[in-house]
């Protein structure tokens, strides 16, 4: 089948008008960045609906894309649980967390654990944070430039200074440095900006092809009726973890992903978090992730049902989903750009195809703008050079930007070359991830909590799920990245089966070792020193809305209203 | 910050909406090229969409606020 797309004028023209836009944002912002706080930190001055949806957007990028649409047609609605998992941890993120986050002036999570716990428990996060968004941001990269690769076939065979540059490599460069420029000029501003444009374009840009695919496979009911009926419901299947394709029993799903990975994600992660920083008042602040749930909500529709679509239409032999390369396994990640070429005719087809670009684009600037803050404040003010000047850590912050692009290019190859290593590290960055909400949750509201504590029980709780990866497996899987390599005494079902349980004993384990060496070590920081930081040491906020439906108590409510309402609707 | 993103995002709209728009009326009865949507003129439907979305952006942004921005200052 054919495998290339043909873009039109006019689907180039839209390609190239959106580029000039994002460059124009970062110029139109460039004098407005005059100290590390506008660059760093969007000078806590954006609105509500700005941040929020920016929020929602920074957990747009590549791999979220590519594998909701691709989980869509492997689990369906079930795949909806990463989005009802993640509402009730945004309500608790605004209503409980936020006031902490924003109000004790923190500039990023890993500066809130120094604030609380201490300098070893910031140092870990910080050093693990910049990791990891780099290799996020290089993943994204290297998906654009893939796609770039197939749809914008080009001829490239260039020698520069004795290196060979093909299609992958000019792509590649392209996108970095549009996004250093953008990113260098305008700073956060210029992600949070360009996040908000990408949300409305994924809205726009996808919203034909969903109208037109659910026309053509004969509406709700086609769609059910193509495909097996325990693809079509979120709940009712869970109940056994043999009767629903993620292979998964409803105790894992609502304590793996729905509480230790949904908030651990959301509530914890600086990339989301930051943006809720950004905004101009407490207000906005913890209005932020409920603007943001608003969305989320919706999304399956634009992002889960083209997966479905896909299979339904290859269940009735009307579509071909390419293969994974020397296999027999239909390749998902190939899902909408497939549906994109068959249903888009020119015009519509570019605009598709800039909502596909502007998501991993900004996937990839999201991550170097949270890497820029963690990276100058957290890590080179902390332990390189403190006590300088703030013109001198603005300068840091651009120079940081450069740094963390050319650091994405690299982990971009890196993903191209060793598939695995991508694997490898997702896995290493999920076994640091899941033990960090324990320590927020026991810091937060439990004064006690030290920080001892705190930092072994990360440590601890890493190591925990490093132990229960290393002696489960998936069916099927044999023994290395996919677990299993220090013996073998549990199967499950599912590799997300094997994932959720992880998680779990992390989190578990964290807990429990946390309030342990609490109980054994001495407290350090005394009460006023935690003030603002600890949930009875902090005086209850007063909200400074206008009306009475924009305070984020009567917005949390309706958010969760909501939440379940589609839940039973699509149970 | 200084910019109103409302500015950027209906102009981008805007041009994107007009490009549609004309796109779709200039291959409006073009059967051969509506075939892959179904025969629904896809280009016009999203054209009109993005054209009164980004015109709903503009308006609402700093730009027709000129009042209220002096008051502040």
């Amino acid at each position: 089948m054919q495998t290339t797309f043909s873009l039109g004028t006019i689907d180039w023209a839209i390609i190239l008008i959106y580029f000039i836009f994002v460059l124009g944002i970062g110029w139109a912002l460039k004098r407005y960045m005059k100290d590390s706080t506008a660059f760093l930190e969007a000078g806590r001055s954006l609105p509500a609906w700005v941040t929020g949806l920016a929020f929602i957007s920074a957990n747009l990028g590549a791999i979220e894309m590519i594998g909701m649409a691709a989980s869509g047609a492997k689990y369906g609605m079930m795949t909806v649980h990463f989005w009802i998992g993640a509402i009730p941890a945004m309500i608790f993120l605004a209503i409980f967390m936020m006031p902490f986050y924003y109000g004790s002036k923190a500039r990023s999570v890993p500066e809130y654990l120094k604030l609380r716990f201490d300098e070893k428990t910031r140092g870990f996060n910080a050093f693990a944070f910049a990791i990891m968004t780099v290799f996020s941001s290089g993943i994204s990269m290297y998906a654009l430039a893939l796609l770039a690769q197939v749809i914008m076939p080009l001829q490239i065979d260039w020698n520069f200074m004795g290196v060979h540059i093909g299609e992958f490599d000019f792509y590649l460069m392209v996108s970095a440095v549009i996004v250093l420029v953008y990113m260098v000029l305008g700073g956060l501003t210029s992600a949070i900006y360009n996040e908000v444009l990408q949300f409305f374009l994924i809205v726009i840009g996808f919203a034909p092809l969903v109208f037109i695919g659910l026309k053509d496979i004969g509406g709700w009911e086609g769609l059910k009726a193509n495909l097996p009926e325990n693809m079509i419901h979120s709940w009712k299947f869970a109940g056994s973890a043999d009767a629903n394709p993620l292979g998964v029993e409803w105790f894992g799903v609502i304590m793996g992903l729905g509480f230790v990975l949904s908030f651990g994600y959301w509530c914890t992660n600086f990339l989301v978090v930051q943006r809720a920083m950004a905004a101009g008042s407490m207000s906005a602040a913890r209005k932020t992730p409920l603007i943001g749930a608003i969305p989320k909500m919706f999304l399956p529709a634009l992002v889960v049902i083209p997966g479905m679509i896909a299979l339904a239409l290859s269940n009735i032999g009307e579509l071909d989903i390419p293969l994974k390369a020397g296999t027999n396994v239909q390749d998902f990640d190939k899902v909408i750009p497939v549906l994109l070429m068959r249903y888009m005719p020119m015009g519509v087809l570019g605009l598709g195809i800039t909502a596909l670009m502007a998501s991993f684009m900004s996937g990839m600037a999201g991550n170097v703008s949270a890497f820029n803050t963690v990276f100058t404040y957290d890590i080179y003010q902390s332990y390189i050079r403190p006590k300088q000047s703030d013109k001198h850590y603005l300068k840091v912050g651009k120079w940081t930007t450069v740094v963390g692009v050319l650091a994405s290019i690299m982990t971009a190859y890196v993903a191209r070359s060793f598939n695995n290593v991508m694997d490898f590290l997702q896995l290493i960055f999920a076994f640091v991830n899941a033990p960090l909400f324990a320590a927020f949750l026991l810091g937060m509201f439990w004064k006690r909590t030290t920080g001892h504590a705190a930092f072994w029980g990360l440590i601890g709780g890493t190591i925990s799920a490093v132990i229960h990866h290393g002696f489960s497996l998936p069916a099927g899987g044999s023994a290395g990245i996919k677990g299993g390599f220090f013996g073998l005494i549990h199967t499950y079902p599912s590799e997300m089966a094997q994932n959720f349980w992880t998680a779990i004993y992390a989190f578990s384990t964290a807990l429990i070792l946390t309030f342990v060496i609490t109980l054994l070590t001495k407290k350090l920081k005394t009460d006023t020193e935690l003030k603002g930081l600890v949930y009875s040491l902090t005086p209850r906020i007063r909200d400074d809305s206008k009306y009475w439906y924009q305070k984020p108590g009567v917005l949390a409510v309706v958010v969760g209203a909501v939440a379940i309402v589609l839940s039973i609707i699509f149970w | 910050m200084g910019l109103d993103i409302k500015i950027p995002i209906g102009l981008m709209f805007s041009i994107f909406g007009l490009i549609l728009t004309i796109l779709g009326l200039v291959t409006a009865g073009d059967n051969a090229m509506y075939e892959q949507s179904l025969g629904y003129n896809i280009n016009l439907i999203s054209g009109v969409v993005m054209l009164v979305f980004g015109g709903f952006m503009l308006f609402t942004s700093s730009l027709f606020k000129k009042k209220k921005k002096e008051e502040e200052e």
